[in-house]
């Protein structure tokens, strides 16, 4: 049935191809790039956008997390625990206020510039030095990951429980369990992945486009950069949980 | 860019990595630093009321902004890409609204049941 259209096309005269047209700028970009019938995203890998949609799904998991502490502490009838009593550390026989959260927040920090630092090198193709940068970025994140350990068991040694706390308002507890825990989920998963990008661009796997071990796709340096996009949104959501529920 | 989006497949990425200065990199990496030790700095001095909720609000945002803008490169993607993903957080803005209102309707209901203690005893149960 195809056959005859087929020898058609192939026997007829060659359909001049046309370049692709030249992206436009601004708000008709956007408006152009919507309604080319084909990827929106013209200048953004498929790895890449898929990363952004994702980190767009986590961005809500977040946001109703962080909607649902704002209901629990509007609502509640109890005073809500002070935070920058809970969290204070005893250093030289002093109360300093919310110390180990300040010194978790520059350690989040510094993997995040470590992070950049190990996607500039990557696209440079220096591998020693983005190997390296990746595995203090997860060193860091490891060191992170510690520190909040050290905060949970501080907190469950002092009484705190998901349904009650010495302090006041029983709804603290848990919602301090539930965001920091999925915060320090995303930070540990974001660990493992810096480790396994990191041996992948020891090896060289992505300068010989190896095949990878997930997707079985082939790698290039984006996807150093794809998991700074996961990074810095680990980072990202740190901020927001730093400002609403340790500072507020 | 335009020769890059004919190229298909894995080398796409390349062609337009996302390849910037360090020292831009350098710069922002400071200013969240700075702006790190501001909003703790906020908690350590104690500062209380609107002042407190603005600057930890103005902190928040501009260590949020820097990092989204550089960090993630936003500002050198296509506007397509970047609209498609920040307009859709800040209808974000308006649940926080609606649980607002349901939050504060919750604390209403909870203070005047409080407030009037338990309902009184004298009325009678259905005897069944």
């Amino acid at each position: 049935m195809h056959e005859p259209a087929a020898t058609a096309v192939a026997a007829g005269p060659a359909v001049p191809v046309l370049p692709p047209a030249p992206l436009k700028p601004g708000h008709r970009g956007v408006a152009a790039d919507f309604a080319s019938d084909q990827r929106a995203f013209k200048t953004a890998t498929w790895h890449k956008a898929m990363m952004w949609i994702f980190l767009l799904s986590d961005t809500f998991v977040f946001s109703c997390f962080l909607i649902s502490y704002m209901t629990d502490r509007m609502s509640t009838v109890e005073p809500w625990p002070n935070a920058s009593e809970v969290f204070s550390l005893e250093l030289f026989g002093e109360n300093v206020p919310l110390l180990l959260i300040a010194i978790m927040t520059f350690v989040l920090i510094s993997s995040s510039g470590t992070m950049a630092m190990a996607v500039n090198c990557g696209y440079a193709r220096d591998r020693k030095k983005t190997t390296w940068l990746l595995l203090v970025t997860a060193a860091l994140g490891a060191t992170f990951v510690g520190m909040q350990a050290f905060e949970w068991s501080k907190l469950i040694a002092e009484g705190v429980r998901p349904w009650g706390n010495p302090w006041g308002a029983a709804q603290f507890g848990a919602v301090f369990f539930t965001i920091t825990g999925f915060h320090g989920t995303h930070v540990t998963i974001g660990v493992i992945f810096l480790l396994i990008v990191a041996r992948k661009v020891w090896r060289g796997d992505y300068d010989i486009a190896r095949r990878g071990f997930f997707t079985s796709r082939r790698g290039d340096y984006q996807q150093v950069e794809v998991m700074g996009l996961y990074w810095h949104f680990v980072d990202l959501v740190w901020v927001f949980i730093f400002a609403f529920f340790y500072l507020w | 860019m335009a020769e890059a989006h004919a190229v298909a497949g894995g080398q796409q990425g390349q062609a337009h990595g996302q390849h910037h200065p360090i020292r831009v990199y350098l710069i922002v990496w400071f200013w969240l630093f700075v702006l790190s030790t501001l909003s703790y700095l906020v908690d350590y001095f104690q500062f209380e009321g609107y002042l407190r909720w603005g600057l930890i609000v103005l902190f928040m945002l501009l260590k949020a902004g820097l990092i989204v803008a550089v960090f993630m490169h936003m500002v050198w993607e296509r506007l397509a890409l970047v609209y498609a993903i920040l307009v859709p957080p800040l209808v974000v803005l308006v649940f926080v609204a609606i649980m607002a209102v349901e939050g504060d309707h919750t604390a209403l209901t909870r203070g005047s049941f409080f407030a009037g203690g338990p309902p009184a005893p004298t009325v009678e149960a259905p005897v069944h």
